[in-house]
């Protein structure tokens, strides 16, 4: 196919060309960027939390009064939820995962360093690690002998005694490979405000219960110290019987001290729902944008070809009537839409990567990978032809005759 | 000639009903897109307190130690009890409040309702002038009732309406975590938006159900809910939080005239100065008085989202209104006939220009209409949304003046190429080809 008349054809045509050449352009680079922003979200909702979801609850209450044996209720809630059928393991803790609320804490490789490392979050409790169902890789659980209770570490903070300090931590795989690449992290030490804590277990992956930044979600440590904090986690033998059993224990624990308001009662599956559902949100309008995009682009497209076949009758039917076939009236049509197409998706490209540097700066949202740029440029083609189909078609359903009819 | 000339834009327009639509349809939906989220963009962008927010300002100190000391960076966002107390008692602004959020449990008297949670702040006696909070009935409580931890309680209309079924309740008595409260007054709705005064709760939350003078609070230990920094040896356990070297309260003032807040300024260092001398302050003195408006600014309340989203519906109107140029001038050009006719029979390029004018600007018209309708369907289901701002999004009457201009004025703005174009054309040209 000869390109150059059609060349010639669009000079004549600047002003219309132009604007589709734009148009394609703009689609182009917001899709291109629209669609990363999707699968980036899609990546975030699918992120792995490391614990067994689908068979834990997370129950919280509040003391209506001022309580002073917090320790022997803990024990007590502790008895009675273990007691209630279908209960595997149950575990007072300080937080859970997409809980949204935690304690976190700045880490340091070096007492003497003077900027902490990184941020970490530090899940508290007995058994936590064990109920929650995280998956061990190197090293040993925390043991009984190495916990300590709260209201004693928090004293002997205060007195600067290390001796009252727990000194063995379990962290995430995620965090051992950010503090020593490459490294074994078994037997290093990590300081939090002057006290050293021996690593001393590593699991796969314990996810923290509020992200602000994605890259550190995993940076979890696990201390051994006991809370009374009225918060539990709960481990059901069946994700069938998850509703009964929350029902259940909620009733028992209300039942054993009725001086106290139930503030959340949830299945972790429904608070991983809650957590992404900005993220949910986020991806559903983009879908609908970018769908909306590209069915106004490829309409735009319809009726300018729409526009551009009427114009030309007389011209196809000229050439028609000197041999052209239909096929080369639809070649035409077909190649003029490539050629446009082309240029579009090429300064598409270019706007869709200054969009991104925009939005590396202003949303921290990393490079766009190359693979965005042939897959783009794939999809416009094939919407461009979709489109010009039809007038093409029509174009090439001219009769030659009417070369000569007048108007 | 205005009607003469509408009469043929609605004619050219029937003739090619499937086009015009199609014009329409995509001026609408950019118009709808871009209109929902700059609505919600200036809902969330606003000023939660017109007329005062400009005299309200959040000092902070930075009484933190010489670990992580980096220079330039800014002070915490919160200050720690000492350096509440000791501003607050200071008295250097007209007006001055120390709080923080808390939650406490409500234990109604009748037994019909079961004892329940509620979010209450823990205040000094200035937050409710200074912010100009509006009572229903009752009073807010005084500076010596601050002093002398009074049991006194101020409620929101919609607790009150819950545990006195909305009558005057003052003097009433409310039982929360086994204390007595007397009621002292009832505010009448309030929402800022953004909730500015404490920013580690959700930003476009409601106003708390529970006012507790902050002192009563920490009497009776109310928990405290919100952000606690330590550094040191600081635990942040509440017991302590008075001694802690942690920072848990907001501290807001208010300063009318612009010497006096440099003067304010001054002070802050000068505390600063006499905290390190004193061996309290580790640091350099680094003191900041940001405005509320700043405050908000530095905090980057308006979510991320929001921002992307309004990007996202103004790209989007950008390629509606190409995509509208370009079928607008396909279509005038093609009537190059028609209008070599009239120019030959003595309509002026400027009369011709006008006409193809008013019909681009019957399809803005029409676009902009149907695109209100969009906007109001998005903000509908901007309601729908989880998120806590999702129930403020509602159209204000400004917004509907700008919708409307936007949609005329970008339409017109998009008919001004194709017209100007199609009125380049030489009259004897356009009939000889006929």
């Amino acid at each position: 196919m000869d390109i150059l008349p059609i060349l010639s054809t669009l000079r004549r045509h600047k002003t219309t060309a132009f604007l589709v050449i734009v148009e394609i352009a703009l689609t182009c680079a917001i899709v291109c960027n629209a669609v990363f922003i999707i699968n980036q979200r899609i990546d975030r909702i699918h992120m792995q939390s490391g614990v067994d979801e689908q068979h834990l609850l997370h129950i919280a209450l509040t003391n209506i009064g001022v309580t002073k044996d917090d320790k022997a209720r803990r024990a007590e809630d502790l008895a009675a939820l273990q007691q209630v059928p279908g209960v595997v393991s149950v575990a007072s803790v300080n937080q859970v995962p997409f809980g949204n609320s935690s304690s976190n804490g700045s880490i340091k490789l070096d007492p003497k360093q003077r900027l902490a490392t990184l941020n970490a979050t530090d899940y508290f409790g007995e058994n936590v690690t064990q109920t929650l169902g995280t998956q061990l890789i190197a090293g040993r659980e925390l043991h009984a002998d190495d916990y300590m209770d709260m209201d004693q570490v928090v004293s002997a903070a205060a007195a600067k005694d290390a001796k009252g300090i727990p000194h063995v931590t379990v962290i995430t795989e995620k965090l051992a490979h950010r503090l020593w690449p490459g490294q074994s992290a078994l037997g290093k030490q990590v300081y939090m405000s002057d006290f050293g804590f021996t690593v001393v277990g590593v699991v796969k992956e314990l996810i923290r219960p509020s992200i602000w930044d994605d890259s550190a979600a995993s940076y979890s440590m696990v201390l051994p110290i006991r809370v009374a904090n009225n918060e539990y986690i709960v481990r059901v033998d069946d994700p069938k019987n998850r509703e009964r059993v929350l029902k259940a224990a909620v009733a028992k624990l209300k039942e054993i001290n009725p001086h106290r308001i139930v503030l959340k009662q949830h299945l972790l599956s429904n608070m991983r729902e809650d957590f992404f559902q900005n993220d949910r949100a986020m991806t559903g309008l983009l879908v609908a944008v970018c769908t909306a995009l590209l069915v106004v682009t490829a309409l735009g497209i319809v009726g300018l070809g729409s526009f551009w076949v009427a114009q030309r009758r007389r011209q196809i039917g000229v050439r028609r009537a000197l041999g052209a076939t239909r096929r080369n009236i639809l070649h035409y049509f077909q190649t003029e839409n490539f050629l446009l197409a082309t240029i579009g998706i090429g300064v598409g490209m270019v706007l869709a990567y200054g969009i991104n540097l925009l939005l590396m700066v202003h949303y921290e949202l990393p490079r766009l990978p190359a693979i965005y740029f042939p897959v783009g440029a794939l999809l416009l083609w094939t919407i461009g032809q979709l489109a010009v189909l039809g007038p093409a078609m029509r174009a090439a359903a001219v009769p030659p005759v009417v070369a000569t009819r007048s108007v | 000639m205005f009607g003469y000339y509408l009469d043929l834009a609605l004619r050219s327009l029937r003739r090619n009903k499937i086009l015009t639509a199609l014009m329409v349809v995509a001026i609408a939906l950019g118009i709808g897109a871009s209109m929902t989220t700059l609505t919600v963009l200036h809902v969330l962008s606003g000023d939660p307190l017109p007329g005062t927010s400009a005299t309200l300002f959040y000092p902070q100190v930075d009484p933190r130690d010489m670990d992580g000391y980096e220079e330039g960076k800014r002070p915490p966002e919160q200050v720690t009890w000492t350096d509440g107390m000791n501003l607050l008692h200071a008295k250097r602004a007209d007006r001055q409040a120390l709080m923080t959020g808390g939650a406490v449990p409500v234990q109604p008297a009748q037994a019909n309702i079961d004892p329940f949670f509620s979010d209450a702040r823990y205040t000094s006696s200035d937050f409710f002038p200074m912010f100009k909070l509006p009572f229903l009935y009752g009073r807010p409580w005084s500076e010596s009732e601050d002093n002398a931890k009074a049991r006194v309680v101020v409620i929101s209309r919609t607790l009150n309406e819950k545990l006195f079924g909305g009558k005057n309740s003052v003097g009433q008595t409310l039982r929360m975590k086994d204390s007595a409260f007397q009621v002292i007054g009832v505010l009448d709705s309030w929402r800022p938006t953004p909730r500015f005064y404490d920013l580690n709760m959700e930003s476009y939350g409601s106003v708390e159900d529970v006012f507790v003078p902050l002192t009563t609070a920490r009497d009776v230990h109310f928990e405290h809910s919100g952000s606690t920094d330590c550094w040191g040896t600081g635990g942040g356990d509440d017991d302590h939080a008075e001694t802690s070297p942690c920072v848990w309260l907001q501290f807001w003032v208010q300063i009318n005239g612009t010497d006096k807040v440099a003067a304010y300024r001054d002070y802050l260092v000068h505390y600063s100065q006499e905290q390190k001398t004193l061996g309290r302050f580790q640091r350099p003195p680094n003191a900041q008085l940001p405005s509320l408006m700043e405050w908000l600014d530095i905090n980057k309340v308006v979510p991320g989202d929001v921002r992307l989203q309004t990007w996202l519906a103004l790209g989007f109107l950008l390629v509606c209104l190409v995509n509208t140029v370009g079928l607008m001038l396909a279509k005038f050009l093609r009537k190059s006939g028609e209008l070599g006719v009239r120019r030959a029979l003595g309509a002026s390029k400027r009369e011709v220009f006008a006409q193809l004018l008013i019909e681009s600007g019957v399809i803005g018209l029409a676009g902009g209409m149907v695109g209100l309708l969009l906007a109001f369907f998005g903000l509908w289901l901007v309601r729908k949304q989880p998120s806590s701002y999702a129930a403020l999004a509602h159209m204000s009457m400004g917004m509907l003046l700008v919708t409307f201009l936007l949609a005329v004025g970008a339409t017109l703005l998009a008919g001004l190429l194709p017209a100007w174009r199609a009125c380049q054309i030489t009259p004897a040209l356009q009939l000889k080809s006929q």
